[in-house]
């Protein structure tokens, strides 16, 4: 033993993220340890998991695992830029490259592993490059700016990753790799298939079964890859992305036992060879295994501070299964993912035409989950993950667990089904009993819970599990999930529209004083002004609304990427006239503004200045014109089709239908935009079932949609009510509308609303149709008042004098923004780009039309 | 320190409650915030380094915690309109000048 008689001095030889979480763990053994950490690379641990994000504009500080001042806190002594270069295990002493020695009494070789690059001629060029470190990644920066084609060499997790990054760089990107197939370790041959269809459809072009004989200059490009005669790819970089290999050169040179195929062995403690030195992470070889993941490194690192600290936490295999999403495709692999175990079984599900690829290996008994793959959809990865780790029993027909939802609803394995042993979290090893444990300790919410347990702070894979466990285990316990809209109110948005109404409050001040707290947020101020113009109706710009606008509402115009605006006069149901038509052509010639038809059945003139807005107004109003709200969350359009006055086949008169409803609820004030069409016949040309309200044409009166969408997330619209008349059509409309302006949250679409509403559908018709909360008569009271107070913004804000003067570009003085330029293309203007702002010369760019 | 000299920009009836309004000093776009009820200006650069645009003074004006913020109209990050800092994005930060309410002018330090 050791001569030195206080503390135990442990040295760790790399500070990856695996030699981080030792020295974590090790001070939370708290046995006093003098920690001190060689870490070859610049800087602290930094999380390698999501490196690629590198790319996506984190900086090396936001993937720090931790700062010198941290480590300085716990007492930790670190060197970075220093590598350990010998061991001398008799005097139990380390030499650095800067030639100083350390005595150990425990030593940790944490040193990771390192890109393995192919041996072929040619591999060693200055765009020649691999995928490790930040400084990899810079590399890869430089290179890919000079580069218009890029290749990267294996078809592996981390290739496809690679190969992501490359495409983002807006490269041309290829992927060779040696074997028949994608991520071979991972996932078995359909599934692999399926990947490369789905992986080629994005745009990467995908070369199996190819091997590298050498590489040469190129022709048309910096490299030209040879695999054989008249076979090859000509590229401007290379990324070498083979695999990797661990890093136990020091281990090997100094004699620790080694494995045949390399990797520093060690038994369950993590101990080498020699009991005082110990292995973790991605250099260790255990059971003949390396585990190249970080969950099983920081599983090897708590078992050997535990041993150090005298305890007896043990290292006994790791689950490799992960689910990741590569390029957008999603990918998952449980356990036994190729069926290799003996006697095993397998059902397959493949869905070609929505590139679908499921496999769930069973033994031979099928009452275990041996292992899966996914592709193209893992929606029941946590639940297949959770069948496999915790030996659940199968369902009596195991295959129901990965075919499509018949409607019968698949057998559930919700948070309540699993055992309390089930570990939830593998990065940190939390097992739902933790979770409950940290929630009866007073942990009453998801953020909380994830910083006292460290679950989901790892790759994050198990964040929806571990939201369904803590949701669920909140649930039994009575806790209400918070809905505070934001730190000013400690509300939601229908708490707040009830106090806005009940407590008769007509501005933001008011609210604030006597509801919220500081001075509001782009969150509460909108939403407040909203809930004011759904209740009261005030002019929105009037001296106590307009800071709480959004800019769009401020300037009655949306605002667009150079800061100049668009101006979309309404066109009820698309119907407009030709003199009209004419207006808006010749204003939009007079100002320059590039003309377009909206997706809305409307004419859209992009292009305005800020202080060309209200003389533009001004000639539209002239000409009949009025706002068409398109900045702001209200009516939108109620788009239509040409119906029965024209149409061979259409039953009722759609347009004078739609012109009617746009005019009824134009500037109605709600949660989210809303839109609007009525069809003449069953044909739909006016695409009723997309929209939030949907009228069709019947012979006998109308049938009433509600609550669809398009956008991002597309949602057909229900039917609501048939055969209605005008009358009771309208009702209805003006029921569901006011409910949900009461009742939703903020920027929730009709379709979420109605899907959050206990009771959905049913609930929606018994409160409109059937009147069931008595609050019907109210509802269309309300509507009454927004739609006799309805006046045109526009209108009213060129007539103040007060609000005009918002639309000056600076308060001090006529000029203009100099940084607004536009160009020509196809005959009209378009915002000039950064490269042609520095370029172009003073005639090049297309001449401000002055104001009048 | 060199000597601040105070510069008259507009007048204080210029501003807008609770919002922004834009004023061009020596071609440099000054965005400038107006809070009534403690009687305060911040000036800040107009021009939005995220969205690349001069738009700022059009952003919505609040608060996180004690800190006045404005964010921007284009993609909503926050700027401290005291020290010019994004909240969102850290290694970005905007010009601020030093401001204040004379009498009836709004006077810039430049
Ligand atoms: C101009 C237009 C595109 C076009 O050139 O055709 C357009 C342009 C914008 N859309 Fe749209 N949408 C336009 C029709 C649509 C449609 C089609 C339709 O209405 O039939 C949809 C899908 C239908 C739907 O909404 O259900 C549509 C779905 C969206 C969404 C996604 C909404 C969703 O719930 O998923 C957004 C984002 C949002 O609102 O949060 C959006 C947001 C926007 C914004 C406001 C984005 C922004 O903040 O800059 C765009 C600015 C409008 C402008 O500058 O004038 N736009 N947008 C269309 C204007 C129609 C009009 O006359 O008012
Ligand atoms: C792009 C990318 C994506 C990944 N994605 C995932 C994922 O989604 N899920 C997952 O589980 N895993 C993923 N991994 C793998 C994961 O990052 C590794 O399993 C993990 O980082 C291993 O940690 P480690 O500490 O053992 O090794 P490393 O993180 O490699 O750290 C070893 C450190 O030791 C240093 N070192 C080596 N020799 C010496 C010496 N002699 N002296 C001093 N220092 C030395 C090295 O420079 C290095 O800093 C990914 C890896 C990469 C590169
Ligand atoms: S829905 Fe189609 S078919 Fe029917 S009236 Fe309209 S245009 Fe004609
Ligand atoms: S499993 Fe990786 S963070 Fe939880």
């Amino acid at each position: 033993m050791s001569q030195h008689t206080s503390s135990t001095r442990v040295l760790v030889v790399g500070n990856g993220m695996v030699g981080h979480h030792f020295v974590d763990a090790l001070c939370q053994q708290q046995m006093g340890a003098e920690i001190t950490v060689f870490c070859a690379e610049p800087r602290l641990a930094y999380d390698r998991v999501h490196l690629s994000e590198y790319f996506t504009g984190k900086t090396a500080d936001d993937l720090a695992l931790t700062t010198p001042e941290h480590y300085q806190q716990q007492g930790v002594t670190f060197f970075t830029d220093t590598k350990v270069v010998e061991i001398d295990k008799s005097a139990k002493k380390v030499k650095t490259n800067h030639g100083d020695w350390f005595e150990y009494d425990k030593l940790v070789l944490a040193t990771g592993s390192f890109p393995f690059v192919p041996p072929i001629p040619g591999n060693d060029q200055p765009h020649c490059l691999v995928y490790r470190t930040i400084e990899d990644l810079e590399a890869i920066t430089d290179s890919a700016k000079q580069s218009k084609i890029g290749v990267v060499v294996g078809g592996g997790l981390l290739g496809l990753e690679a190969a992501n990054a490359l495409k983002q760089a807006g490269l041309e990107t290829h992927v060779v790799e040696f074997a028949p197939q994608l991520m071979a370790v991972q996932v078995d041959a359909g599934g692999g298939r399926l990947l490369k269809d789905k992986i080629e459809s994005l745009g990467v072009r995908v070369h199996t079964q190819k091997g590298t004989k050498e590489i040469v200059a190129g022709e048309s490009c910096r490299y030209r890859m040879v695999f054989g005669e008249d076979d090859f790819l000509e590229t401007d970089m290379i990324l070498f992305s083979a695999g990797i290999r661990p890093q136990d050169a020091l281990a090997r040179e100094w004699e620790l036992e080694i494995g045949p195929r390399g990797g520093i062995v060690i038994n369950n403690q993590c101990q080498t060879s020699d009991p005082d030195i110990y292995a973790i992470g991605e250099c260790a070889l255990w059971n003949n295994f390396i585990f190249g993941l970080v969950a099983p490194g920081y599983t090897m690192a708590r078992a050997a501070a535990s041993h150090i600290a005298g305890g007896d936490d043990s290292f006994s295999g790791a689950d490799m299964s992960t689910k990741l999403k590569l390029m957008g495709v999603d990918v998952g692999s449980i356990g036994d993912a190729h069926g290799r175990t003996d006697g095993a079984l397998s059902y397959t599900y493949e869905n070609q035409p929505k590139g679908v690829y499921k496999k769930i290996v069973v033994d031979g008994e099928q009452k275990q989950l041996l292992g899966a793959v996914l592709v193209g959809d893992t929606s029941d990865y946590d639940t297949l993950l959770q069948y496999a780790l915790n030996g659940i029993e199968l369902p009596e027909f195991p295959e129901s667990l990965i075919l499509p939802d018949s409607g019968e609803g698949k057998p559930a394995l919700g948070a309540d089904a699993l055992p309390m042993t089930a570990t939830i979290c593998s990065c940190h090893n939390v097992s739902k009993q933790d979770i409950v444990t940290a929630i009866d300790s007073g942990n009453g919410s998801l953020p909380a819970i994830k910083s006292c347990t460290k679950a989901s702070t790892g790759c994050g894979g198990c964040s929806a599990l571990l939201k369904n466990v803590v949701d669920s285990e909140l649930a039994k316990r009575g806790v209400e999930v918070k809905k505070d809209i934001c730190e000013h109110f400690a509300y939601s948005r229908q708490e707040l529209y009830h106090l806005i109404k009940v407590g008769n409050i007509r501005s933001f001040e008011e609210l604030l004083a006597q509801h919220g707290k500081g001075l509001g947020c782009e969150i509460c101020k909108p939403a407040a002004a909203s809930i004011l113009a759904s209740v009261w109706n005030d002019f929105i710009l009037a001296k106590e609304h307009v800071s709480l606008q959004d800019t769009n509402d401020t300037y009655l115009a949306n605002m667009q990427k150079d800061g100049t605006y668009s101006i979309v006069p309404r066109v009820q149901a698309g119907e407009i006239t030709p003199e009209k038509l004419i207006v808006l052509g010749e204003v939009a010639k007079k100002y320059n503004l590039y003309t377009k038809i909206t997706g809305g059945q409307r004419i859209d003139l992009f292009g305005a200045r800020v202080e060309q807005l209200p003389v533009i107004w001004e000639e539209l109003i002239a000409a009949g014109f009025e706002t068409g709200h398109a900045y702001a969350k209200s009516l939108r359009t109620v788009k239509s089709c040409v119906g029965s006055t024209w149409c061979r086949y259409g039953v009722q008169d759609s347009v004078g239908q739609a012109i009617d409803i746009e005019n009824r609820y134009k500037g109605l004030r709600a949660p989210h935009k809303i839109k609007m069409a009525v069809s003449g016949c069953t044909r739909e040309c006016a695409e009723a079932q997309s929209k939030d309200i949907g009228v069709i044409a019947t012979d006998k009166g109308w049938n009433l949609y509600v609550c669809g969408n398009g956008g991002m997330k597309p949602r057909h619209a229900d039917l609501f009510a048939t055969d209605l008349d005008t009358d009771t059509l309208i009702k209805y409309i003006d029921r569901v509308l006011m409910l949900y302006v009461r009742t939703a949250d903020r920027l929730q679409r009709t379709s979420v609303w109605m899907d959050n509403l206990e009771g959905g559908l049913d609930y929606l018709k018994d409160v409109v149709i059937n009147d069931s909360l008595g609050i019907a008569a109210e509802l269309e009271a309300q509507m009454q008042h927004i739609v006799e107070t309805y006046e045109c913004e526009w209108k009213k804000a060129v007539e103040q004098q007060e609000s005009r003067k918002r639309f000056r570009a600076f308060v001090n003085s006529p000029e203009q923004d100099s940084n607004i330029v536009f160009v020509e293309e196809r005959g009209q203007v378009r915002p000039a780009t950064a490269e042609e702002k520095a370029s172009l010369n003073d005639s090049q760019r297309i001449a401000i039309k002055e104001l009048a | 320190m060199s000597e601040q000299k105070w510069k008259d920009i507009c007048e204080l009836t210029d501003l807008v409650d609770n919002s922004g309004v834009c004023a061009l000093v020596n071609g440099e776009q000054v965005a400038l915030f107006y809070l009534p009820a403690s009687q305060s200006v911040y000036a800040v650069s107009n021009w939005d380094p995220i969205g690349e645009a001069n738009v700022l003074y059009r952003g919505l004006m609040g608060s996180v915690g004690d800190t006045p913020v404005v964010a921007s109209p284009l993609y909503k990050q926050r700027f401290d309109l005291t020290s010019g800092l994004c909240l969102d994005d850290e290694t970005i930060s905007i010009k601020t000048w030093p401001v204040r309410l004379h009498d009836k002018a709004v006077q810039l330090a430049c």
